[in-house]
């Protein structure tokens, strides 16, 4: 009798497998959009706005005309001429792919050069003259609702004023009934400042277009493909068929490559123009100042709370700062994203939420940073708000949090916003996070420790959020449902290779999608190859953002593996001269039930498919799965910090990181903890460091790396991560939640709260992100709240 | 002999004044005309072809760039190529041995030093040179050598270990 397969051995579920795609990686072997190059390929540059507000009086590019090697100069004119000034966003709003009327944010898109050397090109466009008229600017939502506020969108009929959207969601009347009974009510305002997601490479494209097929390739920095082929088809105005998008290595994308640039679309029209391929990679200011930011959104909220500690209800109201064009990358019916998957893991009888969207003269963006669509902003704010609320009743922070979870007997828990809660075990998570920091004896640590002037804070985070967008009833972009799919070639010899249509940027799809395959198959992870971003053999998907790859794209792969099993279970029977009710399935294997020793493998299986299948069955071992969740995934986190703050100077410094993460079942655990630790980084860097703001001028602060500051191996503490706790999806087919993001959106909050809670014997309720050591030092020194909103003043 | 530069067409290279450098490239000597002003960056990338260093920045803070100029690393974004005239460029193409990777990239591979790896060449390269110099590095000087590399992806925990793995293993390489 042949041995049981050992999953772990052949690369399965659970493995720390080792990633194929470093391989490439290490050796300097990857092949990113910088690193193609074409035959007779242009190269171009782009003008961007100094001013963040101002009319255009006109654009004198006829100096660069003369500059040898300049083979075609764009501007907005010239687009209009062919209606392509203004693009269609992802959520329904147009934006200018080159400026015409105005320029609306500081480094919007002014003009373009192709020329035979990038350097040529910046020559030519540092050529271009540019008469600007300035307007008066609005860098906030209270200046862009302002009575005599200019209307940054006089490009749009019937927008009267800078009101992108108001919108709705919960119990208003259900929620009003709940404070009238509250005993304490407790209030929190805060900024989550703009944020960019910053991946170390920039965007960029290399546009093809062959005359003689007409098609067109386009090389880009996408994280979503196929969308872009659907919108390249819509503006330029070609046949989808004749669109081929290729997503290469992405050096990190973090959300900020799924909406669609100008700078793609002026390479795509150059290409299509001079009949030749033409590159465009955005230097790093570029991509700072003009491409998908994320938050940018003022909190303010009330909970309802009984003397008990029970939570009766809430109240938030969001202005969000949008830019100057509305280019959210999120699913339509939802205008603030998944913000009301705040307070998701407590059990809340009655919440209301409101929020209203403006323009601003600021990049647009509102992407979703290192997480699934505003949930970041929800999750921040109910963590701050948990901690208010405590802190008003006087309670221990994780035993308000502890009376105040959703029950582990209570799934599935729909929240008062709609969402139902698949599963989870809160308190378990929480406890295994406080026995690994210390918690017992903290609070005595922390007492002894101020008697000799030290201030220690201890914050702690805990959140579920939902990741998976999405289930088609209600997740689309721009009316395309966002279900995803996986296709499945198993070959005669038993290798294989797999398709999806997500798109890896780091999270390592190579490795832990074959792994799923030998789970599900028995086929070694390393016969299994995978393939992704090539919009002509991937099969249609959404792509990979909102951590939605493993619980929609990683189901898929999983359905499409169960698929070919079930063709493998014919042709095992009839291998095997046996009815395929008597066929048995252990891992890699079928078997005759009344005699176990009889058995084929899947790879005999698979040569049987191409030369020796039974009557009538059709010939191949192929198929496609399209995957339609029936809901979210939800996983839960407890992020624990302790801080000491220098009340000198304002500096704190992480003394110790916790993180517990329940993200189900783990396809490969070295893969999820590497996702745990960059999450865990990117928090530390909003709480501390990392910001976009602006000066009343509208100049972007934060326009390069010396600004926006990004922590170093120096600066970033070390974590400790515990897996201890493990729940999987009931809906998952292999149990499996989103984990991506976890740490970005629940980490910020610990460190904030640990800060806080080192001075919380200053009446210091709120310190606006980045806590900069500035900033705490005003708390501390005036012991007063201090805001982070812009405008700042500039170094003047 | 090698000349290595970008064709910019007949009208264009007439009027760009170039200057004749010569340099060592992994180990093989070459010789370039290049404009003045051509970053080494660019003449890695697209004059060499050796697309393993990669550019973030340009303001030599992210150090995807980093390469060994004279066995010191440097950001090639902000050197001049004509800076290199007579010096010798390691980049990460000269990492690995005809049949056998460097212990730094077994270390990467080995630890889950990288995920998307966009910075990894740099990181590998800014070790390497830490690793000559102080062969027995502690956790905070492989950190304090790093500090000019930037990652965005890994948190930075599991870059440190690689190193300290691929420490190791060249100090027992060379005791054995």
């Amino acid at each position: 009798m042949s041995q049981a397969l050992d999953e772990v051995k052949i690369g399965g579920l659970g493995a720390s497998r080792k990633r194929v795609e470093d391989e490439r990686f290490i050796r300097g072997r990857g092949n990113y959009t910088d690193d193609i190059t074409l035959p007779g390929m242009l190269h171009m540059e782009i003008l961007r706005s100094p001013v963040a507000h101002a009319r255009i009086r006109s654009i004198d590019v006829s100096r660069a005309w003369e500059i040898p090697g300049v083979r075609l100069v764009l501007t907005g004119e010239m687009l209009a001429s062919r209606n392509l000034a203004w693009m269609p966003t992802l959520s329904y709003d147009t934006q200018a792919v080159l400026a015409t009327d105005k320029v609306r944010f500081q480094g919007q898109e002014v003009a373009c050069v192709i020329a035979d050397d990038p350097y040529i090109a910046k020559d030519a466009c540092e050529a271009i003259e540019v008469d600007y008229e300035q307007l008066p600017v609005i860098v906030n939502p209270a200046q862009a609702v302002a009575p005599d506020a200019p209307v940054i969108r006089d490009d749009k009929e019937n927008q009267p004023d800078n009101v992108i959207f108001t919108w709705e969601v919960g119990d208003r009347a259900g929620t009003d009934r709940a404070f009238e009974q509250a005993d304490v009510i407790s209030r929190l305002r805060l900024h989550y400042p703009r944020s960019h997601p910053s991946p170390i490479e920039c965007c960029g494209s290399i546009a093809d277009f062959n005359r003689a097929t007409s098609k067109l390739t386009v090389y880009m920095t996408t994280q979503a493909p196929h969308i872009i082929r659907a919108a390249v088809a819509m503006v330029a105005e070609l046949p989808e068929h004749m669109i081929r998008i290729v997503s290469p290595d992405i050096g990190g994308g973090f959300g900020n490559k799924v909406p669609v640039y100008p700078g793609y679309v002026c390479s795509i029209l150059a290409s299509i123009l001079l009949e030749r391929p033409v590159k465009w990679i955005e230097d790093k200011s570029g991509n700072l100042i003009s491409t998908g930011f994320a938050r940018d959104m003022y909190l303010d909220g009330e909970m309802a709370l009984r003397r008990d500690g029970k939570i009766l209800g809430v109240r938030i109201h969001a202005d969000s700062d949008h830019g100057a064009f509305f280019s959210d990358a999120q699913p339509s019916k939802f205008k603030i994203g998944l913000l009301h998957s705040t307070f998701a893991c407590y059990d809340v009888p009655a919440a209301h939420l409101t929020a209203r969207g403006t323009y601003s003269n600021k990049a647009p963006g509102g992407v979703a940073y290192r997480c699934s669509f505003r949930v970041t902003e929800a999750m921040f704010f109910q963590e701050r708000m948990i901690q208010a609320a405590a802190t008003d009743l006087g309670m221990d922070q994780a035993a308000f949090r502890r009376m105040n979870f959703v029950p582990d007997d209570a799934f599935p828990h729909r929240t008062p916003f709609g969402f139902l809660l698949d599963s989870g075990q809160y308190a378990k998570c929480l406890d295994v996070g406080l026995k690994a920091i210390g918690y017992d004896d903290f609070r005595a640590r922390q007492e002894e420790a101020r008697q000799r002037g030290r201030l220690l804070g201890l914050g702690i985070s805990t959140m579920t959020e939902p990741l998976g967008a999405g289930n088609s009833r209600e997740f689309d972009i721009l009316g395309i449902k966002m279900f995803d799919s996986a296709e499945l070639k198993v070959h005669m010899t038993g290798k294989a290779i797999l398709r999806t249509g997500a798109k890896t940027q780091g999270q390592g799809h190579e490795t832990t999608w074959a792994q799923i395959v030998a789970h599900e198959l028995g086929i070694p992870a390393d016969d299994v190859v995978v393939e992704e971003g090539d919009t002509d053999t991937a099969p249609f998907g959404m792509g990979t953002y909102a951590s939605r790859s493993t619980p929609v794209a990683g189901a898929a792969v999983a359905m499409v593996s169960r698929k070919i099993r079930a063709k493998a279970r014919k042709l095992a029977a009839h291998l095997l001269e046996v009815s395929e009710e008597d066929v048995e399935w252990e891992l890699g294997r079928f078997y005759v039930r009344s005699a176990p020793d009889r058995g084929v493998t899947i790879q005999e299986c698979a040569l049987a498919a191409y030369s020796n299948m039974p009557d009538g069955m059709e010939p191949g071992l192929e198929n496609t799965a399209y995957y339609d969740p029936p809901n979210l995934t939800w996983p839960f986190a407890v992020y624990i910090v302790t801080v000491e703050v220098d009340p000198e100077t304002g500096v704190w410094d992480v003394t110790n990181m916790v993180a517990v993460d329940d993200c189900g079942v783990r396809i490969n655990p070295m893969i999820v903890e590497g996702q745990i630790m960059g999450g865990l980084t990117e928090a530390y860097a909003m709480a501390n460091m990392q910001f976009i703001t602006f000066d009343a001028e509208g100049n972007c602060i934060g326009s390069n790396y010396m600004d926006y500051l990004l922590p170093s191996a120096w600066e970033t503490p070390g974590f400790e991560l515990h897996s201890e706790v493990v729940t999987p999806s009931p809906h998952h087919p292999i149990g499996a939640k989103g984990i991506g993001e976890c740490a970005a959106v629940g980490g910020p909050a610990a460190f904030v709260n640990a800060v806080l809670d080192a001075i919380s014997h200053l009446g210091v309720r709120n310190i606006d992100m980045p806590l900069l050591p500035d900033r705490v030092w005003e708390a501390i020194t005036y012991r007063r709240d201090v805001s982070g909103a812009p405008p700042v003043r500039s170094d003047d | 002999m090698t000349i290595v530069y970008d064709d910019l067409g007949d009208e264009a290279t007439e009027q760009v004044p170039t200057r004749r450098i010569a340099f060592t490239i992994n180990g093989r000597k070459k010789i370039a005309e290049v404009e003045p002003r051509l970053l080494l960056a660019h003449l890695i990338r697209r004059g060499l072809g050796l697309t393993g260093t990669h550019m973030g920045c340009d303001t030599t803070n992210c150090g995807a760039c980093t390469v060994l100029v004279d066995g010191r690393p440097v950001k090639s974004c902000t050197m001049l190529a004509v800076q290199v005239d007579g010096r010798a460029v390691a980049t990460v193409e000269s990492l690995a041995g005809p049949s056998e990777l460097h212990p730094l990239q077994e270390g990467f591979r080995a630890e889950h030093g990288l995920q998307c790896g966009f910075c990894t060449p740099g990181m590998m390269m800014a070790a390497s040179a830490l690793l000559a110099e102080n062969p027995s590095p502690t956790e905070d000087e492989v950190r304090w050598a790093l500090s000019g590399n930037l990652c965005r992806c890994t948190g930075y925990q599991n870059i440190v270990k690689s190193v300290l793995w691929a420490a190791e293993k060249l100090r027992s390489a060379s005791a054995g």
